[in-house]
């Protein structure tokens, strides 16, 4: 592969994949495919022709397992056509060639529930943590700080200095994990790449509406001890032009939004490592 | 084998939905509960092994994480009652299909027909309750008795039963598969028997015109060749109450209506459509010549307009009222994902780009008794609010503009209005893509969800009042995943060209579909006995009327079937060849290899003579309040943010993704910290692109308690100024109408029929008038007709509503303006004059009153202004705009200065007045709704080229921002009349509807 490739994976209701494929060409891939789960299940499309996935938000299968269990269950069981595997396995491949996964909302959600984040130890594959109902009770659609851990291993994060600013939209969104070791490991190996904070990025915040959900140590955001594999609530490919930001006519901004920086940094990996 | 699954969550975590149902146990009922807790209930009747049993439990069912599972094993423990609460036989439980499908990964196989996974939720209850608490907290607050059932046991009945037994909730389908005959030949009477119990809806004439078609000799005649006696078979006649029925069939908008107004001047009016409603279009397009951007008005499911070269812009309006006063949650959810069908099935099919939603209900904090069968306002509140979020959220459209608004009258019936945009490739394959055509030969293909018994008589029952027989059949739930699967699926098959032709299932089902189809080549042969069902036992006429949900209709050509059952399959959506289109005239339905439905296409739509309907307009006459002048309305104005009509939505529209998609421009809420009001949506479709699409509405139904006439006059005019107010183009803008009326048929139920069809015709007479002058062709729209509510002894008729909506473009949306005002110093500004309109303000109604004088829209006046504006707008010369409505001048430089962080000082004796001069007083020059006004803030440094821009227009410098956040307003006689700190303005604005 000469091109740094993007995929983008939906059906089933993932639903940001057209803004998310867009935030990657932005960012520089060069290709930037739309792929509907059923063309992976066919055979016609596989993991492996691509650097970088991206599982959008959505709501799969309408949540109705609760967030993205059933779409962790498909990936786990589903046969692909033709081929004596899994698509499961394919993952496992993705992940084994050093590529990168980035998941937002419902695409966290589903990395947690696969236990592919935090996957301490490199532990792929076994649930330690999981994002469950907000502790307000609702769905929520609000812009929220993120202060960023400069210390974590994300390659997504390298140049953002304090944090970035982005919209939220979600009902199950708040961090819990398994155990106090599990916590302990997150925070000792810096995998927790954003927190809830205030506006000025000074302190992460437990405080409603700042942190929307009552996540744990205000996380927002992790990443496995890699820093390839990373999956958080708020959305970096809704805040990629200064026209998403909610005071863009009010405020003096940057053409670019806060969020092109992740995928930009993505595509820069890429190009660096993958190719 | 049925067993029970159960999955509770970990010992000390929090139970958000638990403490969720305990709050609204403690605010509704007063009830003592201590705690809540909440388990969720598999009940899976399949063969597994019991290796597969557990993985089913404790891997798709269960999150390790936090949940604990149990199989026949019951978890609940420590609790005075339990209630557990699941769905009855036949209703959609979407839980239950993913869980169904979940099993077959695991297994690697289908399970069989019969078997299933039928889901249900337990509460257990603590606290001093007694049996008959529990129960009521069952029915009124757990669940709905119309879908759902309980199961209440205490905790030794608990113990001494093991549990709860396993129930399947399954149908039972009757032993054999019937078609009736229905003999017309008997009296009066005995006919409105028939079409009253069978929830037709059809009135005597209409019954008397279909038994003479039956008494027709040619026709017996033909009949017998077919095998089909001298008298309908149910299929037909329920297949008749659907194409007839006032929902489908806009029989009020198509009658003819004998009108007089208060001077004794008559005239005729043969349907209101055609003579106001699409003369209004017609003579716009004429006007604006080759400018003309309509692509597809009235003849499709939504509307079509030009958006640039290579793309048209799709919208439709719809109503879920009946459904939603009924279940709320089920009848909000299935209007919007209902609504998504309209422009999905547009032209060759669109894909959708956003939501739009408005509600009308009664006080939620209402505390007086109401009649049987009315749920109260704050449940139909609740249950809305939440199927639309469900039904938008999770179908990935954003949800970008909307309004709440409350009258008491709502409580007989809600309104629940659901709009959806999309945009279609001007072209697509080589054709237009707002247009399609069906060839005979072609294939009747139905794709997406099973037929049931949910949605039966939708259509009928919705065109009558509620009232205590209203059906249960009509309640359904929405799958919005299922539907967002077929939509994927089908925006392929759409560019690779598979199907000719496509529309939506909705009202009356394959009946209304089909039928409608069929209308397009003359005929069509279908054998119901082919549609797929979701559980056996309908019988004919109910496979072809039921409203199941998310189906769509298709021609598919011959030659392209193969490959269009092959992708269906592929993506995992149902596809059923059900027939074909004909050219025969006949709509003829068999089932198996007998013929059940045989009806000239002709019978079946332009059989019916027009209504006669009589109007009588009488202005009516109210008191005029007599309003005291006061040294000081600050507290009024507090008041006044406070009102339902006025206060912050946030709460609720928070809870609705309106960013999704990535092209959000303006969104709901903007402002120094994210929480004013935008007074319209700007979104980007194309994300390579600037063009802005830009949709905002006007609704005030208080104005037809004065005249119907000006209550349309103002909506249209508020709809254009919210969208002007953003940096909406005037010369790409369409409207669509909603018109939602109580019923207007002069009856024994309706003694005062006359005026309410006299003020059904003045609404259209203003639609005429002011679209005409305005340039606003109407694209679409929909008319709900029978919002009342009557059980013998009450009746509730809502105020007539027009939600009327627009759709336009924004050149270049960097160019958009929203309300907060910027920065201190820069100069206020407000367009327009203001007169003594204090009629059905809201600065009235809060005093009890309603007045005779309601604003009058001037729209040539207006239009001018709002040209000049807009060139202002897009010359970048304006720092905010927001537009006047409910509360008037004294709400908006509320609203503007708290939202943007700052103050504003501002003078009425600079306020450019109307009227004579005796009425101009502070009260008026505050809280008057006269229309057509916006308030605008300008930089210092750009107002002369600003004045030169509005130069010929009525405008004023009223005040400047100001660093000291409050706001000051001087009055005529030189002294402070308004002075609050934005923050307390803010506070009076935001917490009336806070916590819900």
């Amino acid at each position: 592969m000469s091109k740094t490739r993007a995929i983008v994976i939906t059906g089933n209701g993932t639903n940001c994949e057209v803004e998310a494929a867009h935030a990657c060409r932005l960012g520089g891939f060069d290709d930037a495919v739309i792929a509907h789960i059923s063309d992976l299940l066919s055979g016609d499309i596989r993991l492996d022709d691509f650097h970088f996935i991206n599982l959008t938000g959505g709501f799969l299968d309408g949540d109705d397992l609760g967030s993205a269990k059933a779409q962790a269950n498909r990936l786990r069981y589903a046969k692909v056509d033709d081929l004596e595997e899994h698509l499961i396995d394919q993952f496992s491949r993705f992940i084994n060639a050093g590529k990168l996964i980035l998941g937002v909302c419902n695409g966290f959600q589903l990395m947690v529930k696969m236990g592919l984040l935090p996957a301490i130890g490199g532990s792929y594959l076994k649930q330690t943590a999981t994002l469950t109902f907000n502790d307000c009770g609702r769905f929520q659609d609000r812009w929220v700080y993120l202060k960023v851990d400069p210390a974590s291993p994300s390659v997504y994060t390298g140049d953002v200095e304090q944090g970035i600013y982005l919209p939220m939209r979600h009902g199950e969104g708040k961090l819990v994990v398994d155990s106090p070791a599990t916590l302990a490991a997150i925070e000792d190996k810096h995998l927790a790449v954003f927190r809830y904070s205030d506006a000025a990025y000074s302190a992460p915040t437990m405080e409603f509406p700042l942190n929307p959900n009552g996540s744990v140590n205000a996380i927002a955001a992790l990443c496995d001890e890699t820093g390839r594999l990373m999956g958080m609530m708020p959305h970096p490919e809704a805040f990629v032009h200064r026209t998403h930001h909610p005071r863009w006519t009010r405020e003096e901004l940057p053409e670019e939004g806060d969020g092109l920086v992740l995928f930009k940094n993505a595509a820069e990996y890429v190009r660096k490592n993958l190719l | 084998m049925v067993r029970r699954i159960e999955i509770a969550l970990r010992e000390g975590l929090r139970d958000a939905r638990g403490e969720r149902i305990k709050r609204e146990i403690q605010h509704f009922l007063h009830l003592p509960v201590d705690s809540v807790r909440t388990i969720d209930v598999y009940t899976v009747d399949a063969e597994l092994s019991e290796e597969e049993f557990v993985k089913t439990a404790s891997e798709p069912f269960c999150d390790p994480v936090i949940q604990v599972w149990s199989i026949d094993r019951p978890l609940a423990a420590g609790f005075d009652f339990l209630v557990e609460v699941g769905y009855r036989p036949g209703v959609t439980d979407n839980i239950g299909r993913t869980g169904r499908e979940a099993i077959e990964y695991i297994t690697g196989r289908p399970l069989k027909a019969g078997e299933g996974v039928f889901t249900s939720v337990q509460y257990l209850l603590s606290g001093n309750l007694s049996r008959t608490d529990v129960e009521l907290i069952a029915r009124n607050l757990l669940g709905n008795a119309l879908i759902q059932r309980f199961a209440v046991l205490d905790q030794a009945e608990f113990a001494a039963n093991g549990g709860v037994s396993a129930y399947v909730p399954r149908v039972q389908s009757q032993s054999e598969i019937q078609v009736r005959e229905i003999d017309l030949e008997v009296s009066d009477e005995e006919l409105m028997r028939i079409s009253k119990d069978g929830v037709l809806a059809l009135t005597l004439d209409e019954m008397k015109i279909i038994q003479a078609h039956y008494r027709d000799q040619q026709v017996r005649e033909a009949r017998q060749k077919l095998g089909l006696g001298a008298v309908p078979t149910d299929v037909e006649l329920e297949c008749l109450a659907q194409t007839w029925s006032e929902h489908c069939k806009h029989k009020i908008f198509a009658g003819t209506v004998h009108y007089e107004d208060d001077k004794g001047n008559r005239q005729e009016i043969k349907s209101l459509f055609k003579s106001f409603i699409q003369r209004t279009t017609k003579d716009v397009r004429e006007k604006l010549g080759n400018k003309d951007f309509c692509l597809s008005v009235f003849k499709d499911n939504a509307g079509v307009i030009k958006f640039n070269e290579d793309w048209s812009l799709v919208f439709k309006v719809e109503t879920h009222n009946s459904p939603s006063a009924l279940d709320p949650y089920g009848g909000a959810l299935t209007g919007i994902v209902g609504v998504n069908r309209d422009p999905f099935g547009t032209g060759k099919g669109a894909k959708l780009i956003f939501n739009t939603d408005v509600f009308c209900f009664a006080d939620p904090f209402y505390d007086k008794p109401l009649p049987s069968r009315l749920l109260h306002p704050r449940r139909i509140y609740e249950g809305v609010v939440e199927g639309v979020e469900h039904g938008g959220n999770k179908s990935g459209i954003p949800t970008v503009n909307g309004s709440l608004v409350f009258d008491e009258r709502f409580a007989g019936k809600p309104l629940v209005f659901c709009g959806t945009a999309g945009i279609m490739p001007a072209t697509l394959n080589g054709e237009p893509g707002h247009e399609k055509s069906i060839k005979p030969g072609d294939l009747i293909v139905m794709t997406g969800g099973r037929i049931g018994k949910d949605g039966i008589h939708g259509a009928t029952f919705s065109s009558e009042e509620l009232n205590e027989n209203s059906p249960v059949t009509a309640v359904q739930i929405g799958d919005p995943i299922t539907q967002k699967r077929m939509f994927d699926f089908l925006i392929r098959a759409r560019d690779k060209g598979l199907y000719r032709f496509i529309t939506d299932n909705g009202a009356g089902g394959l009946s209304s579909s089909v039928g409608e189809m069929a209308g397009e080549c003359g005929g069509c042969h279908m054998d119901l006995a082919k549609a797929p069902l979701k559980y056996p036992g309908l019988d004919p006429w109910e496979i072809l009327i039921s409203e199941a949900q998310e189906r769509m209709s298709l021609a598919v050509p011959p030659e392209s079937i193969d490959e269009f059952m092959a992708m269906a399959k592929r993506f995992n959506v149902e596809a059923t060849i059900l027939g074909e289109f004909t050219d025969s005239g006949y709509f003829h339905m068999v089932y198996g290899d007998r013929t059940v439905a045989w009806l000239p296409m002709e019978f079946m739509h332009e059989g019916l003579p027009p209504m006669q309907l009589p109007a009588k307009w009488a202005p009516p006459r109210y008191e005029e309040p007599v309003l005291p002048a006061k040294e000081d309305y600050t507290a009024d104005l507090k008041q006044l943010l406070g009102a339902l009509n006025i206060c912050s939505k946030e709460s609720v529209v928070r809870r609705y993704d309106h960013e999704v998609q990535g092209g959000s421009v303006v969104k709901p809420f903007t402002g120094v910290a994210n929480d004013g009001p935008s007074d319209a949506a700007v979104v980007r479709p194309i994300l390579d692109s600037f063009e802005g699409v830009v949709v905002a509405h006007g609704i005030c139904p208080r104005y037809s308690d004065i005249d119907t006439y000006h209550m349309t006059a103002n909506a249209i005019d508020e709809a254009l100024r919210n969208y002007v107010a953003v940096g909406g183009s005037l010369d790409l803008v369409a409207g669509l109408d909603n018109f939602c009326w109580c019923d207007p048929v002069k009856s024994e139920k309706t003694p005062d029929g006359e005026y309410k069809m006299a003020q059904l015709v003045r609404a259209n007479h203003a639609l005429y008038d002011v679209c005409l002058a305005y340039n606003l062709p109407l694209i679409s729209g929909k008319d709900s007709m029978k919002n009342d509510f009557y059980d013998g002894a009450t009746k509730i008729s809502i105020p007539p509503t027009i939600l009327f909506s627009v759709i336009g473009k924004i050149e270049d949306a960097r160019k958009s303006v929203t309300m907060d005002v910027k920065r201190p110093g820069d100069i206020v500004y407000l367009l327009g004059t203001t007169g003594n309109e204090m009629g059905g303000s809201e600065y009235l109604a809060l005093r009890g009153g309603i007045g005779n004088i309601v604003p009058k829209v001037n729209p040539e006046k207006a239009l001018k202004r709002y040209r000049a504006l807009h060139m202002a707008i897009t010359g970048g010369l304006i720092a905010s705009c927001h537009d006047l409505s409910d509360g008037g001048l004294a709400v908006a430089l509320a609203e503007t200065a708290f939202a943007g962080g700052y103050g504003i000082a501002a003078d009425l004796g600079r306020v450019l007045w109307g009227d004579a001069d005796p009425l101009r007083n502070d009260a008026v020059l505050l809280f008057s709704e006269s229309a057509s006004r916006h308030l605008v803030t300008v930089r210092p440094e750009n107002r002369d080229a600003f004045e030169t821009a509005m130069a010929g227009n009525c405008f004023s410098a009223i005040g400047t921002v100001t660093e000291e956040a409050a706001v000051a307003i001087t009055g005529l006689s030189g002294k402070t009349v308004v002075n609050a700190g934005i923050e307390e303005l803010k506070e009076a604005w935001q917490s009336p509807l806070r916590e819900l």
